[in-house]
């Protein structure tokens, strides 16, 4: 079965963010890494691919040159090829026009499943992975914590608010991947080594107009200092007193 | 002039409230471009209220005629009714289900989109959404450049209108899609998501063992609407499943009241909780990040202080 899965290269969650004079995430000292969902979603297209015991894997990304390095961890861990899509203004681009780019790649590689992260790290639109579903015409399963394969059918759980729910659809499929779906495998040693001779392609695409206008970005309001009511089970009193009467939430 | 179409979240034959926001949001929101019609749309067939409804700030209600929630039937649903009224908008609530909407419907109308929206506001002629990026750690504002704008909009950040108005009803035929819901399982008990919480007690490492979380769980039975958190070390842990986990790889929330126990506050779990309205820390560390962010702090053993504060709690609520 031919199996594609979409990647992006994403600050780290540690990352303090600095606003740039673009307006944008100023990337200066800033480490980048797999988005973290992604990780579950290379894991659960490679563990398609061995129940099946045939196919291949093939990891797509839309980014700067630089994403390379997430694509050789993507091989290191196991998957077959990898294409690299690239444009300089990558970075700033919104998640329709991913979606867009992603579809154009995907339209031709008759993948019958396609894995991604629930959402990227950076702008979390969670829209990507249906968006780009919704442009090849296919089914969609977002946030999936459990998959099944049956034959021709895809069965996924997911949690939605106050309980979980079961979707099924038939191939091909979009899945987007939320944590607890699998426990995502390391690269070995001979898995990155073994990486360094699988294919990457990397292709310049050109970029449409953005879909959507970044106007600024700016840091969270500042939180009123707040105060040090007291130690142990004595300060309890006084933290009752002031929630009730100064932020008035009780 | 921007007309809004809202598509709501109905499930066991009920109206989710962050569909009354969404539709709050949406009559502020046309409003404010100088006067529009809000239509909601239900994808499912349901029972609704004309009057809920027009309160909250809908001047129509269309009922699609499926009887079960498919997503893709439910975006092509969403996608032809903005197409057959000219909607100049697109608003669900940013759900897991509205989120698994808006990249569809922005796909099937050809445009871009806006998640988890904070504020709406209108200037030059567009809408313009703020959100937050980085799980919280900074904001952007955009606007969506073509005829239709889709964004979904964050719980706890938008009120119904209080208006005395009845929505006109009509019905419309829904469309199918290849996925299918075939089953819910409601969680056991009655608490709320801590998405969706107007109150939220969560809990760290700095319990010392998932065996105490009843200390916590008391907590959150003393205080009416409150919801279960918990730090990403304790959900590695597999003290507590990841639906409850608060941050960067979790949930952002919001709440009025948020009471972070035990939690160091890790740079990924502030960035999910800060722009709580208050913030209570208890935490033996008087230097653990946390009390930075904290309205008010206590330091000393969570084991201790929880007992006393669930009874303190329990007194001035009854």
């Amino acid at each position: 079965m031919k199996i594609c899965v979409c990647v992006k290269r994403v600050p780290a969650t540690t990352t303090r963010v600095v606003i740039g004079a673009d307006k944008q995430l100023d990337p200066a000292g800033v480490e980048f890494e797999l988005n973290p969902y992604d990780e579950f979603a290379v894991e659960q297209a490679l563990q398609v691919k061995e129940s099946g015991g045939e196919g291949s894997v093939t990891a797509i990304s839309f980014g700067l040159a630089d994403a390379k390095k997430e694509l050789q961890k993507v091989l290191a861990m196991g998957a077959d090829n990898a294409v690299l899509l690239t444009h300089n203004s990558a970075p700033h681009a919104d998640g329709a026009t991913t979606a867009k780019m992603l579809a154009e790649e995907l339209r031709n590689t008759e993948a019958q499943l396609i894995f991604f992260g629930k959402q990227a790290v950076d702008r979390d639109q969670h829209g990507v992975g249906p968006a780009v579903a919704t442009r090849l015409g296919i089914p969609c399963i977002t946030e999936v914590v459990k998959f099944e394969l049956q034959g021709n059918q895809v069965i996924c759980e997911r949690e939605i608010e106050g309980g979980r729910e079961t979707v099924t659809a038939p191939l091909p499929c979009a899945i987007t991947c939320q944590k607890g779906l699998n426990e995502p495998r390391f690269a070995s040693l001979k898995g990155i080594m073994a990486a360094k001779k699988k294919p990457l392609e990397i292709k310049e695409v050109d970029l449409e107009s953005a879909a959507v206008e970044v106007i600024d970005m700016s840091l969270p309001p500042e939180r009123p200092a707040g105060r040090i009511i007291g130690e142990g089970p004595d300060a309890v009193p006084e933290l009752i007193e002031a929630l009730r009467n100064e932020a008035k939430v009780l | 002039m921007t007309d809004i179409l809202v598509v709501l979240e109905t499930r066991d034959g009920a109206l989710r409230n962050a569909s009354l926001e969404a539709v709050g949001a949406a009559r502020a929101a046309a409003d404010a471009s100088g006067g529009g019609k809000v239509t909601a749309l239900a994808t499912e067939q349901i029972e609704l209220d004309a009057a809920i409804l027009g309160s909250a700030g809908a001047d129509e209600v269309v009922i699609a005629d499926s009887k079960a929630h498919s997503p893709d039937g439910a975006a092509a649903t969403a996608v032809r009714v903005a197409g057959e009224t000219g909607t100049g908008a697109v608003f669900v609530s940013a759900t897991v289900r509205g989120r698994d909407l808006l990249g569809r419907i922005a796909a099937g109308l050809d445009t871009g989109f806006a998640a988890d929206c904070t504020a709406v506001d209108f200037a030059d002629g567009s809408l313009v959404f703020t959100r937050p990026v980085y799980a919280g750690k900074a904001q952007i504002r955009v606007k969506i450049n073509g005829p239709v704008v889709v964004a979904s909009m964050r719980s706890n950040h938008f009120g119904p209108a209080d208006r005395e108005a009845s929505a006109e009803m009509n019905t419309t035929s829904a469309e199918i899609g290849k996925a299918q819901v075939t089953s819910i399982a409601g969680k056991s008990g009655s608490r709320p998501d801590v998405a969706e919480a107007a109150r939220v007690v969560s809990g760290g490492r700095g319990l010392g063992s998932a065996e105490n979380w009843h200390l916590l769980e008391s907590l959150a039975d003393a205080l009416p609407g409150a919801a279960l958190g918990a730090s990403r070390a304790v959900v590695d842990s597999g003290w507590r499943p990841h639906s409850e986990q608060v941050g960067q790889t979790g949930k952002t929330v919001s709440p009025e009241l948020y009471i972070a126990v035990g939690i160091s506050g890790a740079i990924q779990h502030l960035a999910g909780m800060s722009s709580s309205k208050v913030i209570v820390a208890i935490n033996k560390d008087g230097e653990a990040p946390i009390f930075q962010q904290a309205t008010y702090g206590i330091v000393g053993d969570v084991n201790e202080i929880l007992p006393v504060l669930t009874e303190a709690i329990q007194a001035t609520v009854d």
